[in-house]
């Protein structure tokens, strides 16, 4: 089937999922023809995260959306778990600006959240057909005017690549990001059903408040990476995110999914999921490269949005993704907007798209953590400072039989000059972040 | 490894006859098909006594770390067609 001109799209989105909707939800709040299209069952049904949006640098791009927005919880306690082979220091943070509205961050589950956006932005206008995968772009004259799905090929004035990390789209249209294991991570986790009742009171919550935990150390068995755990509603995310690089090269290698099993195990989550059920299993690929695995955002006739453009970052306490590509979305929205406005859908009309970016808080974050993936990836972080940091505690804490020790001689006995002088070169990487 | 598969067993799959991923013939020994065996969050490859690597079609989770990892020159891999493969419920 070919389209007469008439029936071009004004955009074509590859994907439901927040960059795609959010684009989709923009463009046809101004009124313009706009087709999703989504491999998935549903919008979100291919969609892992971890589970925390942040929203106070989003709110004012989609200020009718959040009100009635099925979010799990607003995160109201932090907590950071560092964890040795056989026990663990706690460090927890409570503010009242965390309970305070318009609350920061909300707990999500994408299969909820995806699919309710989307019919937001239907009713804004836009079409979105999903159990459709985009098996090519269409390109003539150098310049992209199209899809093919289903063996379909659909026109558009422009197309926006929102279909996620692995982005064969993008790819297609030579707008490659990078593809080194060390710019990427995996993320897999359990969704666990507890009850409300339950789960507020292991967590010590109210009502909507939610926890999150994040772990370090001996979760990703001394490997780059991390443990999570947020609350829903009426369940708990529970998940691991490693950093691919390190699995492939170094040694001693670690089987992944048996580290999820042991992470339930150890007796500081054992007791927080005792009796809850476990509900799913996913994983997902997540771009951490930051800026420097960035690759070229537009070409004649298409943008890329989302972990499809790379926008995804590690910051050392948490994976942050959500935000960006909802902006990016919104943001590769307006360049269309502008291109229409002009009747030019070249990269050179198209390079706003950029420029937005770069005058938003998006390019911001990104620049000013553009080293944070080579400042965490230090080994030492996730094996030894761990082990060194609840050995202290555990001397600290511990009574003898015999007379106690005083403090300063058992904190130097774990800190002598030498792991002082090694903490150094430490010190100075995290300064950059 | 039986924990995996009672785990992936609580999520819901749609088939997709052909199955979309597989090692390109010959390669089957390829030290990143190796890596593998442990990485796959859904153990879906397996090294037998030869030292040959399979990988068994039902449980992936389109995660796309083996893409990554092994690269297309070792595997054929593309998505599920529209509608097939997993579809996440909580995600
Ligand atoms: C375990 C884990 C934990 C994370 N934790 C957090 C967190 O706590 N906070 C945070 O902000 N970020 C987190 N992230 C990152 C965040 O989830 C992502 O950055 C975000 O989901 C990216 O959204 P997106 O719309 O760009 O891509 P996706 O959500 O991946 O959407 C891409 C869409 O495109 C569709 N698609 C792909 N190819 C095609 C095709 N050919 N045809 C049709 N449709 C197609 C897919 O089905 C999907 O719906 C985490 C990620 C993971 C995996
Ligand atoms: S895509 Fe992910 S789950 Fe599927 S086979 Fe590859 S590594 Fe395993």
């Amino acid at each position: 089937m070919e389209q007469e001109d008439d029936s071009r799209f004004d955009a074509i989105v590859i994907g439901g999922g927040l960059a795609g909707l959010s684009a989709a939800y923009t463009l046809a709040a101004e009124g313009m023809e706009v087709l999703v299209l989504e491999r998935g069952d549903y919008p979100g049904a291919k969609n892992v995260t971890g589970g925390r949006i942040y929203v106070s640098s989003i709110r004012e791009l989609f200020p009718d959306l959040w009100t009635k927005a099925p979010l799990e919880r607003f995160i109201a306690h932090e907590e950071i778990c560092v964890m040795g082979r056989d026990s663990s220091l706690n460090v927890r943070y409570d503010g009242s600006e965390l309970l305070r509205e318009p609350h920061q961050s909300y707990s999500i589950l994408r299969g909820k959240f995806d699919k309710w956006f989307a019919r937001q932005a239907e009713h804004k206008g836009a079409t979105i057909i999903c159990k459709t995968r985009v098996d090519d772009i269409i390109i003539e004259n150098g310049r992209v005017v199209g899809v093919v799905a289903a063996g379909d090929r659909l026109m558009a004035n422009v197309v926006i690549a929102c279909d996620g990390v692995l982005s064969f789209a993008a790819g297609k249209a030579g707008l490659n990001k990078s593809a080194d294991s060390g710019h990427f991570a995996i993320g897999f986790k359990e969704v666990i059903e507890i009850d409300p009742a339950v789960l507020e009171d292991r967590f010590n919550l109210t009502e909507d408040e939610g926890a999150a935990r994040l772990f370090i150390g001996d979760v990703t068995a001394g490997k780059f990476g991390g443990g999570f755990l947020y609350t829903n509603k009426s369940s708990v995310s529970l998940g691991l995110v490693l950093g691919i690089g390190a699995l492939v090269v170094e040694e001693p290698t670690v089987q992944v999914p048996e580290l999820l099993n042991k992470f339930k195990q150890r007796s500081e989550i054992s007791r927080l999921i005792r009796g809850g059920k476990t509900v799913e299993y996913s994983a997902h690929m997540i771009p951490e490269g930051g800026i420097k695995a960035m690759g070229k955002l537009y070409a004649d006739g298409i943008l890329v949005a989302g972990d499809a453009a790379g926008f995804s970052i590690n910051i050392g306490i948490t994976v942050r993704g959500m935000e960006y590509a909802m902006a990016s979305g919104y943001y590769a929205a307006r360049a269309v907007i502008n291109a229409k406005e002009k009747n030019d859908y070249s990269a050179a009309t198209l390079a706003v798209y950029e420029k937005f970016l770069n005058d938003s808080f998006v390019m911001t974050d990104f620049k000013n953590f553009r080293e944070s993936l080579d400042v965490l990836k230090y080994p030492l972080l996730y094996g030894h400072y761990p082990e060194l940091i609840v050995g202290i505690m555990k001397d600290l804490y511990e009574m003898p039989a015999g007379p106690k020790t005083r403090i300063f001689p058992t904190v130097r006995k774990h800190l002598g000059l030498r792991e002082l002088w090694a903490m150094v070169p430490l010190c100075r990487r995290m300064m950059k972040i | 490894m039986s924990d995996l598969k009672a785990k992936l067993g609580l999520d819901v799959f749609k088939e997709d006859k052909a199955f979309p991923i597989a090692i390109k013939k010959g390669l089957e020994r390829d030290p990143r098909l190796k890596k593998m065996v442990l990485i796959c969050p859904a153990g879906l490859y397996g090294e037998d006594e030869s030292g040959k690597i399979a990988l068994s079609a039902d449980g992936c989770l389109e995660c796309g770390t083996c893409l990554l990892v092994c690269g297309a020159d070792i595997l054929d891999w593309q998505y599920p067609r529209g509608g097939a493969g997993v579809q996440f419920r909580f995600g």
